[in-house]
């Protein structure tokens, strides 16, 4: 073996070849394509906030109600507020605390997962019982019942979502270690005299995170749903911000009228828009990943 | 089909197949011919990726979607499947051609119940239900399955492997197809179960008349159940003919060094080193303008490089696509050079002895003793070899050595010292002293670490270097394993089987171990890899004077390797001795079914010894002898009642049978003869 055989690299493309493929059958995929527009428009809007909006989106003017397709494109609500930039506005909020509440849920989730499909035993048992109690309870009343403990802050929102996905993502992350762990790298680990951290960390979540990505990216969608649910209740995001749901909290008391759908409706699709859009993200992952 | 009914069973003229692979068409077939006539029976051989699997994929139409056949016919029973169309191509299924795959697990529906499974062939006939189900009864009695009214109640994983490649052979065979298709039939099962599954497929061939085509990497396999054998490689088949002329007078220098790779007629590591096949499998659909194997030819001249070699007829339906047939028996050897094995000395104090060895597994609160007292000792420099069918518990005493289970009973001791029976307890020295190679590399290497990341950390924890020296050390690992310095930031998923297998066993050998536990660790690989890792395995036996206990089903492979043998059964030590002793008898009743059911590609007239029923679950183990309900040698009751201890019936060979040795010399020595002959 000389030098200039030790640096010629081997199959030199192999391994990037399959990150190439796994890029291009991600460009391939429409669902991908589509929902990474959606997201990414939102994500812009959410990032300029209010400096490009059309006008600003706390500022209150006389022509209070006015129709949408007018002056002011989707209209304006009870306090003359232009519809159009508090609905552009309103990503801020939403996109900081859903993707950090996901984050932490996942986070914790791939610790208790590794944990617990490594080990499995009594903590297995016992986590599992506590994950069928947290499924049995809607997302909602826990939130709120913590929140009202606690006090209502963006901090609270986060660490609440985050703590109840944190045994919804363990379930993932455990059912992908249990598979690893029969795969005789882990025995070869411990026949080195490695400690179990370093076999469940370095040996094992390398080769789990296909999924963990992927259940990142499901939960981020229903983490977007908690956060506008319990905002539109009262217990997350508060006012002034225009957020999406503070807006629609705010004006569908309007709607028994019949009249002045708007406020309402135009915040309400922002929100469909990247709720959807993050589940296309995540129906795209899916398919390449787990192919 | 009545007009067809002397058109040969299946032809293949000129069959060019290829895959799409990113846009690019890759030629996997390439201009195969081959003929079938009805009523008998073609092998195809080659080492995995040659398209054995595709061309039965191509007959019967059923390529992946990325997979075409771009010129060629394909006949079967006179009609071309190529032009079918998908109605006529469903009865042709239906009616003429019958597949039978690998993995019979896979191949059967797990929440349907075998019978349902099996009538469902005749319904598709137009066949009414009761009487199809009166008809599966029937087919499941051919494939000589003793109590067919309870297996079609049952769901196929509440049958053995053996018992689900019947069924799947039953179905296959319950149409009285045209032609039956064999991919790898009984590479999953256990040599017993092997001989069996061959022994039934071979009476049915002749009984309906059916043609077979046999697809195996076993030649052995092969010589026992084919007239006519084809060798593919690299999508060309390279030779065909007689099975006893191709097996025999080779006439293609891959024939020729496929046959010198496998370590048989009794060859051992001190015989000499085996023949190994240089270079790789060409990549797939790379362009290769003159002889597919000319790349890797130790023959190999000008003309193999440009000009594509015709197909030689030598007379007797033998054909050869080399330029240089006649000179391919002389292929030059690619040996290693000879070794100098170490002297075992047995004199002194056991490098690793287990004493009594007994686990105790609860399952669904039964207790399955999966070692029952197991004692045995290795001395440094030795290669003890462990056999026995699966579930005889020889992963489970590896298991138990490494520490990655605990004993339930009985020591383990290691240069005299006493070992902790958990891995957790024992020191750095103990754990570095015992290693092991997996069977699987892609299960026992992490495929998101990289081949510097592997060796270095085990460097690290074992032999406790670390910077520029663990570089070093590294190097010098992966030279003495003949891994190419280019290869260490490649990760596992970039290296070949053989490759692999290598960086696994440099990972076992980073910490200067004494001892290191082979578990099966050629059994995924090719024979010309396997050739090769045997070859190094030996030599790093000889260089470092370490001890192997080493676990096969392949009786050859234990044999070249082994100097003692221990054959388990049920958990039992049923006999151990040295390798020849063992081998050549006398030699236990299990042991001597175990070496009966191997097929071999010399002694065919060998005739087998057929063990009755399959192995006892290991929950309820008979009394007295645990082999007497199968044996083929039981004396009487007292086989029944009482276990015969293991004693030593001659120098070093140790036993546990009730027959004195000298009867077992006499039963057995007709046998012999007969083999030999």
């Amino acid at each position: 073996m000389n030098a200039v055989a030790a640096a010629a690299p081997v199959q030199p493309s192999e391994a990037r070849v399959a990150r190439r493929e796994t890029v291009a059958a991600l460009l391939r995929s429409k669902t991908f394509i589509a929902g990474n527009l959606i997201v990414g428009f939102w994500v812009f809007w959410a990032i300029v906030g209010a400096h490009l909006t059309p006008h600003d989106p706390l500022a209150q003017t006389s022509s209070v109600l006015a129709r949408p397709f007018g002056h002011y494109w989707l209209g304006t609500d009870s306090l003359g507020r232009d519809v159009l930039s508090r609905v552009l506005a309103g990503a801020t909020s939403i996109m900081k605390i859903a993707p950090l509440a996901t984050l932490l849920g996942v986070a914790g989730g791939t610790v208790v997962g590794l944990v617990t499909g490594y080990f499995r035993g009594f903590v297995d048992d016992a986590l599992g019982r506590v994950i069928d109690a947290i499924l049995a309870l809607p997302l909602i009343v826990i939130a709120v019942t913590a929140i009202v403990s606690i006090g209502a802050s963006n901090a609270t929102l986060i660490v609440v979502i985050g703590a109840v996905f944190t045994p919804l993502v363990a379930r993932t992350v455990r059912a992908a270690v249990l598979a690893e762990r029969d795969l005789d790298y882990v025995p070869a680990a411990r026949l080195r005299g490695e400690r179990a951290p370093y076999i469940m960390f370095v040996e094992i979540l390398p080769n789990v995170l296909g999924p963990i990505i992927v259940e990142g990216t499901v939960r981020l969608g229903y983490a977007i749903f908690a956060v506008a649910g319990l905002t539109f209740l009262g217990f997350g995001i508060q006012p002034p911000s225009p957020d999406w749901s503070l807006q629609i909290a705010e004006n569908y008391a309007l709607l028994a009228g019949g009249s002045y759908w708007w406020t309402v409706l135009f915040p309400g699709l922002a929100v469909a828009s990247l709720v959807i859009g993050v589940n296309l993200v995540a129906d795209g992952l899916t398919q390449v990943v787990e192919r | 089909m009545s007009a067809s009914a002397f058109e040969p069973a299946l032809e293949l003229v000129d069959v060019d197949v290829a895959y799409k692979v990113r846009g690019i068409d890759r030629q996997v077939l390439r201009g195969v011919s081959l003929t079938i006539e009805r009523g008998h029976s073609y092998g195809l051989v080659g080492e995995s990726g040659c398209g054995k699997s595709t061309a039965a994929l191509a007959i019967v139409q059923y390529l992946p979607r990325n997979g075409r056949v771009r010129a060629g016919e394909i006949r079967i029973a006179g009609r071309d499947v190529v032009s079918l169309t998908r109605p006529e191509l469903r009865r042709l299924r239906a009616d003429d051609v019958s597949m039978v795959y690998q993995n019979p697990g896979s191949a059967l529906n797990p929440s349907i119940r075998v019978g349902a499974q099996v009538a469902e062939v005749f319904t598709v006939r137009g066949v009414k239900k009761a009487e199809a189900l009166e008809l599966a009864r029937g087919a499941l009695v051919k494939v000589q399955i003793a109590d067919p009214g309870s297996v079609l109640e049952r769901y196929p994983h509440q049958l053995s492997g053996g018992m689900q490649q019947r069924v799947v052979i039953a179905m296959a065979l319950a149409k009285d197809p045209t032609l039956l298709i064999l991919d790898e039939p009984t590479t999953g099962l256990d040599a017993t179960v092997e001989a069996e599954v061959l022994d039934l497929v071979a009476g049915l061939q002749a009984e309906f008349q059916t043609a077979v085509l046999f697809i195996s990497h076993n030649l052995g396999v092969i010589a026992k159940m084919c007239e006519q054998v084809g060798v593919l490689y690299a999508g060309r088949l390279v030779e065909e003919g007689s099975v006893d002329r191709v097996l025999h007078e080779p006439r293609h220098p891959y024939t020729v060094g496929l046959l010198r790779c496998i370590p048989r007629g009794g060859a051992r590591k001190d015989h000499g080193r085996l023949d190994t096949i240089a270079g790789f499998l060409p990549n797939l659909g790379e362009e290769l303008p003159g002889c597919v194997f000319a790349p890797r030819c130790t023959l190999a001249k000008e003309i193999c490089h440009t000009e594509e070699p015709p197909l030689h007829a030598l007379g007797g339906g033998h054909v050869s696509r080399c330029h240089f047939h006649e000179e391919a028996e002389q292929l030059p050897r690619v040996e290693a050079a000879q070794l100098e094995l170490p002297a075992i000395e047995r004199n002194f104090e056991p490098l690793l002895r287990f004493d009594d060895l007994g686990k105790v597994f609860r399952q669904h609160g039964h207790h399955v003793h999966a070692l029952v007292g197991v004692s045995a000792a290795i001395w440094p420099g030795e290669a003890l070899g462990l056999v026995g069918e699966s579930g005889s518990g020889k992963t489970t005493l590896a298991r138990t050595l490494l520490g990655i289970v605990g004993p339930t009973s009985g020591a383990v001791t290691l240069d005299g010292k006493a070992l902790e029976g958990r891995l957790g307890q024992r020191s750095a020295d103990e754990i570095r002293a015992l290693q092991i190679v997996f069977q699987n590399p892609d299960s026992a290497l992490n495929r998101r670490h990289s081949v510097r990341r592997i060796l270095r950390r085990a460097l690290r924890k074992l032999a406790g270097v670390s910077g520029a020296a663990a570089d070093r050390r590294m190097i010098d690992l992966m030279h003495s394993v003949r891994l190419a310095e280019r290869y260490v930031s490649a990760k596992p998923g970039q290296l070949s089987g053989g490759l692999k297998q290598r960086l696994a066993i440099a990972r076992a050998f980073a910490g200067e171990p004494q001892v290191v536990v082979c578990d099966e660790p050629t059994s995924a690989l090719d024979v010309s890899v396997q050739a090769a890792i045997l070859n190094l395995l030996v030599e790093l036996q000889a260089e470092r004077r370490v001890a192997y206990l080493f676990i096969s089903h392949d009786l050859g492979v234990v044999r070249y390797i082994s100097d003692r043998i221990a054959v388990l059964y049920l958990g039992r030590l049923m006999e151990l001795g040295p390798a020849e002793v063992v081998f050549d008898g006398p030699h236990h009743p299990y042991t001597e079914a175990l070496l009966s059911a191997v097929p071999t590609i010399d002694g065919g007239g060998r005739e087998r010894i057929k063990l009755a029923g399959e192995i006892p679950s290991a929950a309820e183990p008979p009394s007295g002898c645990v082999f007497h309900t199968r044996c083929h040698r039981k004396v009487g009751e007292i086989c029944e009642l009482e276990e015969p201890p293991l004693v030593e019936v001659e120098g070093g060979h140790l036993m546990s049978c009730h027959i004195p040795i000298e009867e077992l010399r006499v039963l057995q020595a007709g046998r012999r003869e007969a083999a030999t002959a």
